[in-house]
């Protein structure tokens, strides 16, 4: 391989270098970090990425608006949801569409326990990669059960696929709303036992407070968002300071840290999934005073009729026909449109040129932002403090690489 | 020497070497079994009746594996280190006094190998060999994740021999011997010394972990940053036996601490029973309850495991050399004094 570090045989040089991934145990992913070490302690490094690229910008341009959906499924795959109704809302945006509110409180469901499940696999790995393997397998048991819940209401578990431009594909079954409210009342206790193995913990504590602080002024300059740039102290959130999905109707807090820590970031995120169990209790309740049956907005030139329609309705047929091929005339504009991901701000940035699919697409992936730092501020870290710096910025590879 | 003592003696040693194993061998299964406890699953249940057989299977299986050495390696070296680890965890055993003297158609046999009179410091000597055998590996395998984990781990056991030997002398001075079987004896009645040294047991504890590398002192092979530490090169049986030596190791350190600290085969009522079953069968109900305490001590050490994650580095030289190292000469003025001044 032809990497600076590695070609470097310098018999006299007194550091060693190490070749961290990209398939190490502790890099959740495919990463490589080339590593120049002296003894345990990190000089300088440098980032391999695109191991996983799989050229999702260019392949959407060649896509029809709803066949880019699944491509975001694959970014974030730890929070797929997030990824899916950020890229409907973006369309949404392109083309002026107006969404009830009862599917915006089902999506805020869906997007909240996605952004439980996320917050859930970075905790838990942050233990593992402690060497405190137990939590996360308590945790896992929720992710299990968040997957139960998407199986009932898109029948997919990893890359969801779910919903569509305007709305839902299906309503949500009962089924799917009793295991939520079964949810509701099984996980607290669960995060709470989760808590008090960790919280506390004191070595715990000793391993991550302190470790890879970053301050506020360093973060938005390297263009931080989400947990951890919320645990660096700056209280920038998508769902707050540009709403979107009717998330202004929720009364919820943005938790913030102070040190902008390892132990930060985990505590934020902990204090995150706990916000999101309040919102989604809100959206639950909010649910019941909207009109059944409503899942999707009144667009038809842009929503697929259900099949028995196509095939029995003349309008319905043309409106497939149309939607299928590509033939409705889309506004010649630019949309940029953000959500808050599991990560950070996930952005759509969608250039259309008026046909079926977008004339040029970029996705800000936050885990690809925020890990620009990573190799510089690994310079001086210790080798087991690079590690948890690195499972605590929750870079997934999927996104990083897109 | 007569054939009866050579034939006691290589009885004896087979049965507690293959005793050893045995209870090593199944450690891994334990080890399994209550992690799975701890994390509501449901552990290995396929081989056997609730997975007895798993740690013939995984024995089997580790045997049958195609043997990897590294080309770049130094191979004789490679095969000296795990064959090391696994040899010096075995003839730990020696020493310990697994019971009373029984009587076995009329010849009295003592339940311990050798009664050397300066057991505790052949525990000793034996247990800081064990880093040999992980260094050695580890330096072997010319892999640097493996050079760092041997590093790792040869530090860590000599900074924490030190406050294990202070530890130690604090109960020497209680008890006034160095034979193993002489402190078990002393300790007969109620009179374990964990109650004359809670703090010296504490730190004994603390410091059998590091000497064993498990977690929280589990750095030399910690997977999430060396990969397998010292082992990461090792394949098949070789690295069975690095895994093997880390459960035996857990045995004997076990049994020592139970020795030393917790009265060793004494029980409460020991006398009674055994004036009811007579000298044959007495000193087994003895040995029975050493065992006892020896699982309860395994099962110490595996609860702490799968309960609290790791140390880095530094932190754990840190509680080695300014927090247990001052505690335990502490413990050791203060013990000073106490036989001086309360005790006489």
């Amino acid at each position: 391989m032809n990497h600076p570090l590695l070609t470097d045989n310098d018999p006299q040089k007194e550091t060693t270098t190490l070749n961290l991934g990209p398939t190490h145990p502790a890099t959740h992913g495919v990463f490589q970090n080339v590593l120049e070490m002296d003894g345990e302690r990190i000089v300088s490094g440098v980032s391999t990425i695109g191991y996983i690229h799989r050229a999702f910008e260019k392949i959407a341009e060649h896509r029809p608006f709803y066949q880019i959906t699944p491509l975001t499924d694959r970014m974030n795959y730890c929070s797929s949801p997030i990824n899916n109704m950020g890229w409907h809302m973006t369309v949404e945006k392109l083309l002026n569409i107006q969404v009830p509110k009862r599917v915006d409180y089902l999506r805020v469901i869906v997007m909240e326990l996605a952004r439980i499940s996320d917050h859930l696999v970075c905790n838990g790995i942050l233990g593992v990669d402690t060497g405190a393997f137990s939590g996360f397998l308590y945790l896992m048991e929720e992710r299990e059960h968040i997957y139960e819940i998407y199986e009932e209401i898109c029948g997919a578990r990893l890359t969801t696929n779910v919903g569509r431009i305007g709305g839902f594909e299906r309503d949500f079954n009962d089924i799917a709303f009793a295991k939520i409210k079964k949810f509701l009342l099984k996980f607290p206790p669960i995060l709470k036992e989760f808590e008090t193995l960790f919280n506390r913990n004191r070595i715990f504590i000793e391993r991550t407070a302190g470790v890879a602080a970053v301050d506020p002024e360093t973060a938005l300059n390297f263009s931080w968002s989400g947990p951890i740039l919320r645990a660096t102290g700056v209280d920038y959130d998508v769902r707050v300071n540009e709403p979107y999905s009717s998330y202004e109707d929720f009364d919820f807090e943005i938790p913030v840290g102070t040190n902008g820590d390892v132990y930060d970031r985990y505590i934020v995120r902990n204090e995150e999934m706990w916000q999101s169990l309040r919102i989604i209790e809100q959206a639950m309740q909010k649910l019941e005073k909207e009109q059944k049956g409503i899942f999707h907005a009144d667009v038809p030139e842009f929503y697929l009729p259900p099949k028995e329609q196509v095939y029995n309705n003349m309008e319905a047929l043309i409106y497939h026909f149309k939607i299928v091929m590509g033939e409705i005339d889309t506004p010649k504009t630019e949309v940029y449109h953000c959500v808050e991901g599991g990560n950070g701000e996930l952005g759509f940035y969608l250039v259309n040129d008026g046909g079926r699919s977008p004339y040029r697409l970029h996705f800000r992936r936050p885990s690809f932002i925020n890990y620009q730092m990573y190799a510089s501020m690994s310079a001086g870290m210790l080798l087991s403090d690079a590690i948890l710096n690195m499972s605590s910025l929750n870079v997934i590879a999927g996104e990083l690489d897109a | 020497m007569e054939l009866a003592f050579v034939i006691e003696k290589f009885v004896l040693i087979t049965v507690i070497f293959s005793l050893s194993l045995v209870v090593a061998m199944y450690s891994t299964l334990a080890e399994r079994k209550i992690a799975a406890f701890l994390q509501d699953r449901v552990g290995p249940n396929r081989a056997g009746w609730g997975g007895m057989f798993q740690p013939i299977a995984d024995g089997a299986k580790l045997f049958f594996k195609e043997e990897i050495i590294p080309t770049d390696s130094s191979r004789f070296l490679f095969i000296v280190g795990p064959s090391l680890a696994i040899l010096t965890a075995c003839i730990g055993s020696a020493v310990i006094p697994w019971g009373q003297p029984m009587l076995i158609a009329g010849r009295e046999i003592n339940l311990q190998v050798t009664d050397i009179n300066v057991g505790i410091l052949y525990v000793f000597g034996i247990v800081s060999l064990g880093v040999y055998g992980i260094m050695i590996g580890g330096w072997a395998s010319n892999n640097k994740f493996s050079l760092m984990g041997a590093i790792r781990a040869a530090s860590q056991n000599i900074s924490y021999e030190i406050p294990m030997g202070l530890s130690l002398i604090a109960l020497l001075l209680v008890t006034n011997t160095l034979s193993l079987k002489e402190i078990t004896e002393q300790q007969h009645g109620w009179h374990w010394n964990v109650l004359y040294q809670p703090l010296g047991f504490i730190l004994f504890l603390v410091c059998s972990f590091a000497e064993t590398n498990r977690t929280p002192f589990d750095l030399p092979e910690c997977e999430t940053e060396l990969v397998g530490g010292y082992h990461t090169e090792y394949s098949s049986m070789k690295m069975g036996f690095y895994l093997f030596a880390e459960y035996i190791n857990m045995f004997i350190s076990s049994a020592v601490m139970t020795v030393l600290y917790f009265g060793g085969y004494n029980y409460p009522g020991m006398d009674l029973v055994n004036n009811i079953l007579g000298p044959t069968w007495g000193p087994l109900i003895g040995v029975a309850v050493m065992f006892i305490k020896i699982f309860m001590f395994i099962f110490f050490f595996m609860w702490v495991r799968w309960t609290v994650p790791r140390f880095r580095y530094d932190q754990l030289m840190n509680l080695g050399w300014k927090i247990l190292i001052p505690l335990a000469i502490a413990n050791i003025v203060i013990t000073g004094v106490w036989l001086t001044y309360v005790v006489k």
